[in-house]
């Protein structure tokens, strides 16, 4: 039998160790597995590299507070801004940051979790987020190399799931979370509940199990309403 | 206004010029707006036209920022402000949304600059004087990817200095990209001859605009 279902944080981290990879899904609050991170935080694992959207935003609460105990050796992400616990480091010298465009990271990351090596986009041409990187001109057009990018572990939120790893989303939680299931060697979903096999219509299934390694059910995890005055770039 | 140039000028408001960018979007178009001004001109889309707003973390048909009362935390747009959704929106991953982007489908982005220069060059996303960490979000893919790129900016600098230029002093966040720039004193298009203006606010003279502007003008 398949039960992808574990019952704890810490078995639902195990196996994450100083220097791995780690994506984290979200944009903003949403689709931002926050129990997981709040664990990966607990775990005293140092130098990770963490592949997201953002570098967090409130000190006390997910991304921003897991770089906030110096656990983050490095972030690759495509908006570090509003994140005080990010910035603190990032001025110190204590974290290294890779700056992506955010639709070339999500290809990069989609790339990486269908077995594309790299591909050619012409997003970033003569900026300095293309230097040092492969040119080549294609149907008339400057593109540039990039390479796929995966990654030991992904964090992940879903709306629903089943034993089996089946996972839906909710509003705009889908986000990053569907490639980065596919992109990690091991991905862990928090979930705010995980049916019987057989509830999740298969029309209705976003993510297939087969990407979905552990399902951990996380019932009060909804994202906070926005402050209306939250207003950031990307 | 505090630059003595523009006295017997009425610029554009910040409402004007979004109300001059919505009125020129077409019927059916799928459009993404940035963050700041171009957020403005979702409240002056034309009531009889249908215009599909887009989000980049998965929303087409993205509606008004929703009520406090009706708001769904699980929906926010690129500003991570909860919004609504219209009927006959759809949602989907980051990747099909940068796919909509990149691959051309999505007709009309609207941006913020701080500098646009003659032959379109766009700088938007970082200044040398800016200490903090660099961070580019999804202009570069927009700027690029959308087929239409328009621009609404101040006209000058609040100290003064152009903002439409004859070369980028910024890192760019892309070559040759921007269309059209809708400004406080004129809507200008980029052709392959530079600047080329459509109109301009009450009061402003064509020899102000260029001595306001940082490359040639033409006023066809």
């Amino acid at each position: 039998m398949i039960d992808k279902e574990v019952q704890d944080v810490k078995s639902a981290l195990a196996g994450i160790k100083d220097g791995s990879s780690v994506m984290i899904g979200g944009f903003g609050a949403v689709g931002q597995p926050n129990a997981l991170i709040e664990g990966l935080g607990q775990l005293g694992v140092r130098n990770l590299t963490v592949i997201a959207n953002n570098a967090g935003f409130e000190a006390d609460i997910g991304l921003g507070k897991l770089i906030g105990t110096g656990a983050v050796g490095k972030i690759i992400c495509s908006f570090p801004r509003g994140s005080s616990t990010f910035d603190q480091r990032y001025r110190k010298g204590e974290i290294e940051l890779e700056v992506v465009p955010q639709g070339t990271l999500a290809e990069r990351i989609r790339a990486a979790g269908a077995g594309i090596a790299a591909f050619y986009t012409s997003t970033a041409v003569g900026t300095k987020l293309a230097e040092g990187k492969e040119v080549r001109e294609i149907g008339g057009k400057d593109h540039v190399l990039e390479y796929a990018l995966p990654a030991d572990v992904a964090l992940i939120q879903a709306w629903s799931s089943d034993r089996w790893g089946n996972l839906t989303y909710r509003g705009s939680g889908r986000n990053f979370n569907p490639i980065m299931a596919m992109a990690a060697k091991l991905t862990i979903v928090q979930t705010g509940a995980v049916l019987p096999l057989g509830t999740i219509a298969p029309d209705d299934v976003i993510t297939p199990g087969i990407f979905v390694n552990r399902v951990l059910c996380v019932p009060d995890g909804d994202p906070p309403l926005a402050s209306t005055k939250d207003a950031d770039n990307g | 206004m505090a630059d003595k140039r523009m006295a017997g000028c009425t610029p554009f408001s910040k409402a004007e010029m979004a109300a001059l960018v919505a009125a020129d979007i077409p019927e059916g178009w799928h459009v993404n707006l940035g963050i700041g001004l171009p957020t403005l001109v979702a409240d002056h889309l034309p009531m009889n036209r249908e215009i599909l707003l887009h989000s980049e973390n998965g929303i087409l048909g993205m509606g008004p920022v929703a009520q406090r009362e009706s708001a769904d935390p699980w929906i926010v747009n690129a500003g991570k402000q909860n919004v609504s959704l219209v009927r006959g929106a759809s949602l989907f991953h980051h990747a099909d949304s940068f796919a909509m982007i990149r691959g051309g489908h999505i007709d009309l982005c609207v941006l913020g600059a701080f500098e646009v220069a003659a032959n379109g060059d766009l700088a938007n996303w970082t200044t040398s004087s800016d200490d903090r960490s660099p961070a580019v979000g999804g202009a570069m893919d927009l700027a690029t990817g959308a087929r239409n790129v328009w621009v609404m900016t101040q006209h000058v600098t609040k100290s003064g200095e152009p903002k439409l230029v004859e070369q980028c002093r910024y890192p760019l966040t892309a070559r040759k990209a921007v269309g059209r720039a809708y400004s406080d004193l004129a809507v200008i298009d980029i052709t392959p001859n530079g600047f080329s203006v459509r109109a301009m606010a009450p009061g402003v003279t064509p020899a102000l605009l260029q001595d306001l502007t940082g490359a040639p003008l033409q006023f066809p």
